[in-house]
């Protein structure tokens, strides 16, 4: 198979010329420090603080969803690997008011280990209590404490985002993406694998008539291999299968994304998009609120994830909370 | 027979070319059951390693350890970053004598296979490298009576044998966890690296044997 084409300089330069490129059109708003983290140019005094992050290569997560009602730091890893953990110290200490500081980012063994030691780190240097809420919403896998985190990673950062702006304690913030957590549920597809940019090899291998259903971000393995269906037929399994794990309920109001995984076309978003509605509204569950675009994306992966999370009061205010970031912002 | 704080460099710096000369293989057996980083990852952190390990001015044979250990944490990225950054970085304190004999070499081991089982949750069994470092452990400890160079010796024969184990295993943890019986058939990058490196610390004392 022909190498995938990439606009790129040299391989070993990619995340550092992302990061550069994202302070440039943040027009002053962000900087770097530590080499991998990207902070805001001004935080607010007093506030808990929110750092994110995990390997690179799937933007615009982690790492552009820095800015007011966002996150105060992200920190990027090589490509599809977790940060070292001097760089979570970095990002903890740059961001830190006095009042503690929330991660949030997904749930894979190296971001865990990495983000665990970098935060012990931060806190033997400075005392910051540091809290962690892993994003890990992918329902392709039954065990939910192994769960991985995928797209809809990024309403758990905007309302982790709204309640660390908000919140009086770090303990009231981390009490409101828990339970973003606890009510989120994404399952994705994959029509045809994105490659690593190193190296211009795919991922993962599908065959020409091929999906594969609950495939993770890297190419992991998921729920189950099929030939390529009608839209309407794919999107009633995914419904099925998302509104069952929870379960969402006649009578909840939920938030529903549809993430581009890279190189999926809005023509096909839209048709899988009011398939959904329509069975979504069967079901007597309210669509409160509605996203469609690419916010996690796997380099040029083809596919989408659907992503609903049920709503209350609270995380239906957080949500909808005014934001700002390079390529996130809602008034 | 103990070794030197020089020798120890010597021997820690052989592990990091061991590791850096078979990148290639690391990549293979990665791509098999994970996601292809391992050998790459592998090769900066020990990279890093050997420059920080011959930069180093130690008080101690353990601050070697620490020195090669704090490198590869900080360079290799990933979950093998904090794994075999932990690997040598485990017993810096323990080790704090001018020479590495039989016992030190031996609670590097165990100090090594508590650390990383406590830090990344996998047991034996999880086809992950802890099915390496943990027999290796074992025999080395057994083998403490017997010298330097029957625990160098026991350590890289205990960590085959627990590398040749995971081929037969079902991963339970990371990447390949999600492949289930496909991940059978191939061994845990992880323990291979194990291995290669605990092949490269007995061939270091048999040479100064």
């Amino acid at each position: 198979m022909a190498k995938v084409k990439k606009i790129i300089n040299e391989t070993e330069n990619i995340v550092s010329e992302v990061l550069d490129g994202y302070v440039a059109a943040s027009m002053g708003k962000l900087r770097r420090t530590a080499d991998r983290v990207l902070v805001r140019s001004e935080i607010e005094p007093g506030k808990v603080g929110l750092v994110i992050g995990g390997g690179s290569g799937h933007e615009p997560v982690y790492t552009s969803y820095v800015g007011k009602g966002m996150a105060d730091a992200s920190v990027a890893g090589n490509i599809f690997a977790a940060p070292a953990p001097q760089f979570v110290t970095a990002a903890i200490k740059a961001v830190d008011q006095g009042k503690g500081v929330l991660l949030v980012y997904g749930n894979y063994a190296g971001d865990v280990l990495n983000f665990d030691m970098g935060a012990e780190d931060a806190t033997d240097d400075t005392g910051v209590e540091v809290r962690t809420v892993l994003v890990a919403d992918d329902c392709a896998t039954p065990d939910l404490a192994t769960r991985r985190g995928i797209g809809g990673g990024f309403y758990q950062v905007k309302i982790a985002g709204a309640a660390c702006a908000e919140a009086q304690s770090l303990e009231e913030a981390e009490a409101a993406v828990n339970k973003c957590r606890q009510n989120l549920r994404t399952l994705g597809v994959a029509v045809a694998a994105g490659s690593l940019p190193e190296t211009g090899e795919p991922t993962f291998t599908l065959g020409d008539d091929e999906i594969e259903i609950g495939l993770g971000a890297h190419g992991e393995v998921g729920v189950e291999r099929a030939k390529l269906m009608p839209a309407d037929v794919l999107t009633k399994k995914m419904i099925d299968h998302l509104v069952a794990d929870l379960p969402y309920q006649a009578g909840d109001r939920v938030a529903l994304l549809f993430n581009n995984l890279g190189a999926t076309t809005q023509m096909e978003l839209m048709i899988v998009a009011r398939k959904a509605f329509e069975l979504l509204g069967e079901m007597g569950i309210e669509v409160a609120r509605c996203d469609i675009g690419a916010f996690f994306c796997s380099q040029e992966m083809a596919g989408f994830s659907i992503s609903l999370l049920k709503l209350d009061d609270q995380l239906e205010h957080l949500l909808n909370a005014p934001c700002e970031s390079i390529t996130f912002s809602q008034g | 027979m103990e070794l030197s704080i020089d020798q120890t460099r010597a021997m820690l710096v052989a592990m990091c070319d061991a590791i850096i000369e078979n990148v290639d293989v690391l990549t293979k057996a990665d791509q098999a059951i994970g996601d292809g980083d391992h050998g790459v990852g592998m090769r900066r952190g020990f990279k890093a390693a050997k420059e920080a390990i011959e930069a180093a001015e130690p008080g101690s044979v353990g601050e070697l350890f620490k020195a090669g250990g704090s490198a590869v944490i900080a360079t290799s990225g990933g979950a093998s970053g904090i794994i075999f950054g932990l690997f040598l970085r485990a017993p810096a304190k323990q080790l704090s004598g001018q020479t590495l004999d039989a016992a030190g070499y031996a609670s590097w081991l165990t100090a090594a296979a508590t650390q990383i089982q406590a830090r990344g949750n996998a047991k034996p069994g999880d086809k992950t490298m802890v099915d390496a470092i943990v027999p290796a452990a074992e025999a080395a400890q057994a083998a403490v009576g017997d010298g330097l160079l029957a625990v160098a010796e026991a350590g890289a024969a205990g960590a085959h044998r627990g590398k040749d184990a995971t081929v037969e295993m079902i991963a339970s943890f990371g990447k390949a966890k999600a492949l289930g019986e496909r991940a059978k058939g191939h061994p845990d990058p992880g323990a291979l690296s194990t291995t290669i490196l605990l092949d490269a610390a007995r061939d270091y004392v048999k040479e100064q044997s």
